[in-house]
């Protein structure tokens, strides 16, 4: 299932005095099984762009197309299409609301009316793949949770949906080390597991740097740099010069070719560099 | 009682439970913070960091043991005022802490309520907005905000009352990466420049980094303190308590583990870069 944007433009509070012309003249198919890392600092239109992938929003002038169906369409069902687009705003632990973690994990399968027999299999499917044992949490309140456990079951709620493309707005924010870690491996099972198309929004180069497959950049509502990870971080300046930071390894890299050392282009990953290190270490690798 | 012109907070023995927990989330915390001084505290979610914090204001009152902020006790009612005065602290998130309609109001809410003459408000105003980068935004609404701009107004909010501690309590956490510099950058230059002492809770490991001194905690105690590169250099201990290192300093301990002779405690690229130039030229 593809998504394809064409021309997408989205102005908020058209006509006043703090109009802001958010999304300008987007162009973007986003291909079946994808990972795409979204990247972009506060304020260029990505949140806004993520938004319109299942119709929460609605473009101003354009069109968004999912599996080949047009959003602003009336006949579209835009319910059906909420399911197979799942959302996961950011700290979507704020939005849980249920007494228990199955209770609060079921409430969007219970709202499409499935069978009971079903739900359950879907709350119980969701939280293993988030890793949450379900014979333990199932009848906890979720406020008793630690913030990455909520963090987990929030996403339950929208893997129980069983959608073919999951958007995430920047699933880590505010988690600690481990949680983050957590968070980042249990998307990269579930992209490899079931092939899901994963939409990823991230302040972290590294994180971006280490997932995704295809890199998004966006900048005043509009779309950049669009490529692979290789591709991308080696424009250092222009990222830098977008409020935008580059990996490590990538910053690395430039100040050795900068002091004469031989290393080669497009080096983005932490291990690539140590590599290239080892070899000076090996031999000595500076020209001068 | 201890001195409070060399250390603007002291906790002795300190440990705070939540009420109807047995565990405690603070559990003998003895430690200071120096006049002048850029201190960040770090920990996994749940090891106590934040309750730390929140003692340090007198958000919370110890179970046992004392707080001192600038020389008054946290548990003295009547100085409560007057203690987060002198210790301002910015939470985590900004739409918890805004209250006023318009930006500049919410800068002098604090300083109205302490009764400060109107036209010290304005310098003060001006003063603490342009700090945080945010003076071209003085007459907007709040919610017309991003949430890095939102934060940098919180800031803006405590630096008015010129405190002579900032507490950041993950103040960075929810902003992109040009907002914590800019952020991080603010609360340095105040550092430096106005010797305020600094206070940073942080996941973020390179933010810890530039700290004069760390602290990790864990299980409620401190588990490890030093200098940044004394912390950090301990990568298995600190990756045991639920931590990271700074991406160059895991470089550092992956190129040791094969072999290659780098110093333990590099902390930055520049840092790494020194170091290759020196393997180069040794060999």
């Amino acid at each position: 299932m593809s998504i394809v944007i064409e021309h997408l433009n989205y102005i908020y509070m058209s006509g006043g005095p703090y109009e802001t012309h958010a999304l300008h003249d987007v162009n973007l198919t986003i291909n079946d099984g994808e990972f795409i890392g979204l990247i972009g600092h506060t304020g260029s239109g990505k949140s806004t762009l993520v938004q319109h992938l299942n119709g929460l929003i609605m473009p101003t002038s354009g069109r968004v197309l999912v599996d080949g169906m047009d959003l602003a369409d009336k006949a579209t069902d835009r319910r059906a299409i909420r399911q197979r687009v799942g959302l996961v705003f950011q700290y979507p632990e704020n939005q849980l609301f249920e007494e228990t973690v199955e209770k609060d994990i079921a409430f969007g399968p219970k709202n499409l009316g499935l069978s009971a027999q079903e739900i359950d299999r879907r709350v119980k499917d969701a939280m293993r793949r988030v890793q949450l044992d379900y014979d333990k949490l199932h009848d906890r309140s979720v406020f008793e949770l630690s913030g990455g456990q909520m963090r987990r079951v929030a996403i339950a709620g929208v893997l129980a949906m069983e959608p073919q493309v999951l958007v995430l707005d920047e699933p880590c924010a505010g988690l600690d080390p481990r949680g983050r870690e957590e968070i980042l491996a249990l998307i990269r099972d579930l992209h490899r597991e079931s092939g899901a198309t994963i939409v990823m929004v991230s302040h972290s180069m590294d994180d971006v740097a280490s997932l995704a497959e295809r890199v998004i950049v966006m900048n005043h509502g509009e779309i950049v740099m669009d490529g692979v990870p290789r591709d991308v971080f080696s424009c250092g300046e222009e990222l830098r010069g977008m409020g935008l930071d580059v990996p490590q390894a990538v910053q690395l890299a430039g100040k050795l070719r900068a002091r004469g050392f031989d290393i080669p282009e497009g080096i983005y990953l932490i291990e690539e560099i140590k590599a290239e290190i080892e070899k000076i270490a090996g031999k000595g690798g500076r020209h001068a | 009682m201890a001195n409070y012109e060399e250390n603007r907070i002291i906790t002795s023995t300190l440990a705070y439970a939540y009420p109807d927990t047995q565990r405690n989330a603070v559990d003998g915390v003895t430690m200071r913070v120096k006049n002048g001084e850029f201190l960040a505290i770090l920990g996994h979610n749940g090891s106590g960091k934040s309750t730390l914090a929140k003692l340090f204001n007198a958000l919370y009152v110890p179970t046992k043991g004392t707080v001192w902020v600038c020389g008054l006790d946290t548990k003295d009612d009547d100085l409560v005022f007057d203690i987060r005065q002198h210790a301002g602290m910015v939470f985590q998130n900004p739409d918890n802490q805004i209250v006023a309609t318009v930006v500049e109001e919410d800068v002098a809410f604090g300083l109205e309520n302490n009764g400060v003459d109107p036209k010290e408000i304005r310098v003060r105003i001006d003063d603490a907005l342009a700090a945080v980068n945010m003076t071209k935004h003085a007459k907007k609404a709040p919610h017309m905000l991003s949430g890095g701009q939102k934060q940098r107004v919180a800031i803006a909010g405590v630096l008015a009352m010129k405190p002579d501690v900032i507490i950041l309590d993950e103040s960075t956490a929810m902003l992109d990466p040009s907002g914590r510099a800019e952020v991080m950058n603010t609360v340095h230059r105040l550092n430096k420049e106005e010797g305020i002492s600094v206070v940073i809770i942080t996941h973020y490991m390179a933010e810890a980094a530039t700290a004069d001194y760390v602290i990790v905690m864990d299980e409620g105690k401190i588990a490890l303190s030093g200098t940044p590169r004394e912390v950090f250099a301990k990568v298995d201990t600190v990756r045991s308590l639920g931590l990271d290192v700074p991406p160059m300093t895991d470089l550092a301990h992956m190129l040791r583990e094969s072999g290659v002779n780098v110093r333990r405690d590099v902390l930055t690229v520049d840092e790494m870069v020194e170091e290759v130039c020196r393997l180069s030229s040794s060999i």
